[in-house]
């Protein structure tokens, strides 16, 4: 075989490994759906814990990869296996045979609209994380008012939810709230944020001093307890009902922004290639690896591996180390040990 | 607000509606609270529509009111509806429509667990053989009768003498909807737009002209909720529900309530003379409350019928300024006159709330 390594899914994941493998010698080849490398990720505009750019690792990777060749813009629409290796059909009308292929597909934000009593959608001032990291960066959002006295944020939407087939966490999106808490306190000192959560799941290096740094240092006031209705007041601001079941009573209050922390949920192009290639896919419809403790990177595949969240959610540090150790794999795969 | 937000999530809601042939079954409650309402629905949808609605005399009640009081199993109630869907069967129909939102609940919570549990449909049919020799086919399709005005509002508008449009102004009348909380908080794909922004009674509203008013407290419960009023203790509950209700729509001047259940119209109605004789507060114009509709009943106005008629003049709440606004004729003198045109005697009017 010719020794072609693809690397399906140009996000974080996607680009790590490649150059890891551009590290190691090998010229992978990156096919991408959307129009340009980054993922989720470059629309995101910064990271926690440590409240770093999102934009400076994207430039950098960015960088990193050019020696790799990519296909921008572009689907595999069909997956053949061979004697020693694959044969993929791209939607550009190449055909690519790859003696390794690394399924980096990532993944997508849950719907939010879907939890209809948050009026995403239907309210004027009803966003979600992505909605709000766009503004952040720069993108003007009518939805977002000029002064905001009182926000919002909303875990779990989508996350840990049967009723929306979505049973898992997304691991996420408690430091997300906490950091896009944060954000919205530096440019509005003066409004008032409230986190409605039913657990709060910090389990990362700093994401406890994340957490605390944003009651103590921003007085941001985290309530338990999910909000069961969302509704419009005659000023066109948001009036959320919730329970705290802490203190054991229902509350409400009266919003100019609310936030949905829409979760993982895995991507649609996952069973349309598992079909193609005959890849596993696991309860929570993510790719299953051989494991979830030894060998998380490898599928049920000879030749085919898993970086990031195309097998569940994941951080960025995750992801990158995942990438890192699946372009390890292949390389150690490649040589025949 | 952002109506196609609305519109997207209408479309996903939507259901099968034949357009004749139905089995009626009316409330245990609705006719002693609005006499007229259940007789409007024969006559609009036989008489105008030209529809085939059936009706049987050994009809009972569903058990739907002793189901959610906590005083009867639900074998019990699965039983009795067991008999109902029998007389349909034996009278021919397939197609079920009872008048009550809990009885629709009731039905639809029934057929989906039998849905669920075949060996438990199969126990309540042995069961009717054992208690009443009597067999039954499920319904083919089940509808509130306010689903079916709602499938036939365009014809109502087309027959319209008057809109839910101000005849003085000509700006429409603005219409809080109240749908009952049986209908579709069970099952929300058994509503007409689902159970976060049902359109059963929006539709009606905007196909007769009026605008409906969205307010923070639309979803909330009308003060009735069952144990709320049935325990006598609780009642004080089931009236802070309703003040909360008034107190969140009154900003936007609503000129009328409409509602598809039993216990809401009557509630929403009642309790606005109580808050007002307790708290002087009152939520319509120059000291009115806001008219509180059934649905049939706004339908009869649509049409021209006689407000007396339609049973208004048995309203706590005045229905007069409404009346005005919609340019509708009506005879003062004979608001307290039967049907036989005898006098039914005049109420004592409150104090705190204006009324004729």
């Amino acid at each position: 075989m010719n020794g072609n390594i693809v690397i399906i899914g140009g996000g974080i994941a996607g680009m790590e490994a490649a150059k890891a493998l551009l590290a190691l010698g090998h010229t992978p080849i990156l096919v991408e759906a959307s129009k340009e490398l980054g993922g989720h990720v470059a629309s995101w505009h910064k990271l926690f814990p440590d409240m770093s750019s999102a934009k400076d690792i994207i430039d950098r990777l960015r960088a990193d990869v050019r020696g790799a060749n990519a296909f921008l813009g572009t689907k595999v629409i069909s997956f053949n296996r061979l004697a020693d290796g694959y044969s993929l059909k791209l939607s550009n009308g190449i055909v690519v045979n790859a003696s390794a292929v690394l399924v980096s597909t990532g993944f997508r934000l849950f719907d939010a609209t879907r939890k209809e009593e948050y009026g995403y959608g239907v309210y004027d001032h009803v966003i979600t994380n992505s909605d709000l990291e766009a503004w952040f960066s720069g993108k003007e959002d009518p939805r977002v008012p000029e002064n905001v006295g009182t926000v919002g944020f909303v875990h779990c939407v989508g996350s840990r939810d049967l009723k929306a087939c979505n049973g898992q966490c997304s691991k996420v999106c408690c430091a997300t709230a906490i950091k896009q808490a944060i954000e919205i306190k530096e440019r509005f000192p003066y409004a008032k944020v409230y986190c409605f959560y039913m657990d709060l799941r910090l389990f990362g290096k700093k994401y406890e001093d994340f957490y605390v740094n944003a009651q103590r240092d921003y007085g941001i006031q985290f309530i338990r307890g999910r909000v069961s209705e969302v509704g419009e007041t005659i000023d066109g601001g948001l009036q959320v009902k919730a329970e705290d079941t802490l203190s054991g009573k229902p509350l409400k209050v009266r919003l100019d922004l609310l936030v949905l922390m829409s979760g993982i949920v895995r991507n649609d192009s996952i069973r349309e290639l598992s079909e193609m290639a005959g890849l596993e896919t696991d309860s929570d419809g993510f790719l299953r690896s051989v494991d979830n403790e030894y060998s998380v990177v490898e599928s049920n595949r000879p030749g085919i591996f898993f970086a990031g969240s195309c097998t569940g959610p994941k951080t960025v540090p995750e992801t990158i180390a995942e990438a890192r150790s699946a372009a390890l794999s292949i390389h150690t795969y490649l040589s025949g040990e | 607000m952002i109506y196609e937000g609305k519109q997207r999530i209408w479309s996903e809601y939507q259901k099968d509606i034949p357009d004749d042939n139905w089995y009626y079954v009316r409330s245990c409650i609705r006719q002693n609270f609005f006499p007229a309402s259940e007789r409007m629905f024969t006559e609009i949808t036989r008489n105008v529509l030209g529809k085939d609605i059936y009706e049987t005399p050994h009809h009972t009640t569903c058990g739907g009111i002793a189901y959610h009081c906590d005083t009867i199993p639900q074998e019990t109630v699965m039983t009795i509806v067991a008999r109902q869907f029998a007389l349909m069967t034996e009278a021919g129909y397939e197609n079920y429509c009872p008048s009550c939102i809990t009885s629709f609940g009731n039905y639809a919570e029934i057929l989906e667990t039998w849905r669920e549990f075949p060996e438990l449909e199969a126990r309540i049919r042995e069961d009717l053989w054992k208690a009443c020799r009597r067999e039954f086919n499920k319904p083919k399709y089940l509808a509130h009768s306010s689903d079916l005005i709602y499938h036939w509002r365009n014809e109502i508008a087309a027959r319209a003498k008057h809109k839910l449009v101000n005849a003085v102004t000509g700006e429409p009348l603005k219409i809080v909807e109240h749908i009952g909380c049986h209908y579709a908080k069970m099952f929300p794909s058994k509503g007409v737009g689902g159970a976060e922004y049902p359109y059963v009674l929006a539709g009606m509203v905007e196909s007769w002209g009026g605008q409906v008013i969205d307010y923070p407290e639309r979803r909330h419960c009308c003060g009735y909720g069952f144990r709320q009023y049935h325990v006598k203790a609780n009642r004080g509950y089931s009236l802070s529900n309703t003040h909360k209700k008034f107190e969140s729509m009154e900003p936007y001047h609503p000129d009328a309530i409409i509602t598809n259940c039993p216990g809401c119209p009557y509630f929403l109605d009642r309790w606005q003379y109580v808050i007002a004789e307790q708290t002087g507060r009152t939520y319509g114009g120059n000291g009115f409350g806001i008219p509180v509709l059934t649905y049939e009943e706004l339908a009869g106005l649509v049409l021209g019928y006689d407000p007396w008629d339609l049973g208004l003049q048995l309203h706590q709440v005045a229905v007069e300024p409404l009346l005005d606004k919609m340019g509708v004729e009506y005879d003062p003198a004979a608001k307290y006159l039967g049907l036989n045109r005898e006098d039914i005697m005049r109420p004592e009017l409150p104090t705190s709330i204006k009324c004729f």
